[in-house]
């Protein structure tokens, strides 16, 4: 049975198609995939992202926790300051890609995917030992919301009246605010999942309700489902824990080994990924582009010109911002150089493609 | 609202024929192209190729998902409609006139297993 976000009731209402993913029951659309995209594109829209969970790790050895089980570096980090990384397993493979706020001394917010929260919450506190730090998992307490695009900075400021303009790029603030529970403190942070500008806001789900209603109602900000929230992040070439990373895909056959700071002294899967730096990887995560427009779609095989299956495809699209078809693919490491010819079977049929960058639409975030 | 057409022989699995003579067109219904949202690609067989009446056919792409053509009555591809190649949103704006192949019937008989507009509009509400 899949658990129903706060504003679950609020979606079925909007007439959105809901879908379960990842344990929850979202909305896939609200009226179509291709006009949310370019909503977010071009002005600004609103995604519900309740189902995300979150970790408060705090305490005298906060710090020095986050170090180990996180592939980036937060050593004396500023406050406000966030990092994606990873959590590995020993063997190099993740067990999931996050992103880690620091709120202040030995104060770290913890962002996981909502498919893995039981099994990323239980592998974090069987790392506990040794640790002096408070470890409370409090998805069941925040909803969140992202408001993404262009006019995002605007809309937050004016619509919601949270004062946004100053916060930088991936960084975060504490606001309190008169809404919600009769008060409370909310987070929000200049991030998202879009390639756009855009901040991700969270609160209970008193809050998380009324900003939700406040945006909807202002018609400034147009409701978008999980659907263009994958079609977004695939563009710009964001990866998606179950597609570019698993228990078998590690940091660096995706290619994020700048989030892996071998230079650290430890963490988990540390040794892993020094031995797969040095030796190589089997498999790297690539882009394909197809001449043609039919499309590729996770699990279809990747093959050389001579038809040898050599990997498979993680996600493809016929990209909207772009009128090409498509993918990402996790294939063998000798044809993952630029340029190389492949060909991806569809169906009955296969078809030519060549490897490229994994980014098909240039980011857009406002960094100053 | 999804329209229906009468006069179509339909298929579970969404699917129109035409007859015309000995020649059936077929297509996916207005239902069929609600329910994918925007077609954004549509793989059609080759002229000559023959299919089998159950069997796929081909594929009609939306944003998020590749759906199987089923094909509803067998016979010999004669023609494929071209214009979707370079236009596959032609079926969300008329799906019924928008055609996908065009086959030589090789067994007529097949058509009486397929559904009349009434029994097809039945067959929709159920979903």
């Amino acid at each position: 049975m899949e658990k129903k976000t706060c504003l679950y009731d609020r979606h079925v209402a909007l007439g959105a198609l809901m879908s379960p993913f990842g344990g929850f029951i979202m909305p896939i659309q609200y009226t179509n995939i291709t006009e949310e995209h370019h909503s977010v594109r071009q002005h600004c829209g609103v995604f519900d992202v309740s189902h995300m969970g979150e970790v408060r790790v705090t305490g005298p050895d906060a710090e020095r926790y986050v170090n180990h089980i996180f592939t980036n570096d937060v050593t004396a980090a500023p406050t406000g300051q966030i990092y994606y990384g990873m959590m590995l397993y020993a063997d190099g493979g993740t067990v999931d890609d996050l992103l880690v706020y620091k709120m202040g001394e030995n104060d770290f917010f913890l962002v996981i995917n909502a498919a893995n929260i039981s099994k990323d919450v239980a592998w974090m506190q069987q790392q506990i030992q040794g640790f002096d730090i408070r470890f409370e998992h409090q998805s069941d307490y925040y909803g969140q919301l992202a408001v993404q695009g262009p006019e995002a900075e605007a809309v937050v400021e004016e619509v919601l009246g949270l004062p946004c303009k100053e916060l930088k790029f991936y960084t975060a603030k504490t606001l309190d605010v008169a809404e919600g529970n009769e008060g409370e403190t909310i987070i929000i942070s200049r991030t998202g999942y879009t390639g756009e500008d855009g901040f991700e806001i969270y609160g209970s789900h008193a809050f998380t309700q009324q900003a939700w209603d406040k945006l909807i109602e202002s018609g400034r900000c147009k409701p978008c489902g999980l659907g263009c929230r994958d079609t977004l992040r695939f563009e710009v070439g964001l990866p998606l824990y179950g597609d570019e990373l698993g228990p078998e895909i590690s940091p660096v056959m995706a290619g994020l080994s700048m989030f892996c700071k071998l230079d650290k002294p430890e963490f988990i899967g540390k040794e892993a990924l020094v031995e797969q730096k040095a030796e190589g990887v089997p498999q790297k995560l690539v882009g394909i582009e197809l001449a043609d427009k039919a499309i590729p779609r996770h699990g279809y095989s990747v093959l050389s010109p001579e038809g040898e299956v050599i990997g498979e495809v993680t996600t493809g699209y016929h990209c909207l911002s772009v009128d090409k078809s498509v993918c990402m693919a996790l294939i063998k490491t000798e044809y993952a150089k630029l340029g190389t010819e492949v060909q991806v079977q569809i169906r009955k049929k296969t078809f030519p493609g060549v490897v490229v960058k994994k980014k098909f639409y240039d980011k857009h975030y406002k960094k100053n | 609202m999804a329209k229906f057409e009468e006069g179509l022989r339909y298929s579970e699995s969404h699917e129109y024929v035409r007859v015309e003579g000995e020649y059936g067109y077929i297509g996916i219904s207005d239902y069929a192209q609600h329910a994918l949202g925007n077609v954004v690609y549509v793989d059609m067989p080759e002229v000559d190729d023959e299919v089998t009446a159950g069997e796929e056919f081909g594929a009609v792409e939306s944003v998020k998902a590749a759906s199987d053509l089923i094909a509803p009555v067998s016979g010999t591809v004669v023609e494929v409609n071209e214009a979707l190649e370079d236009e596959p949103e032609l079926l969300n704006q008329d799906a019924f006139t928008n055609w996908i192949i065009k086959v030589q019937l090789s067994d007529p008989a097949e058509l009486d297993a397929l559904m009349d507009v009434e029994a097809y509009k039945a067959h929709c509400e159920e979903n």
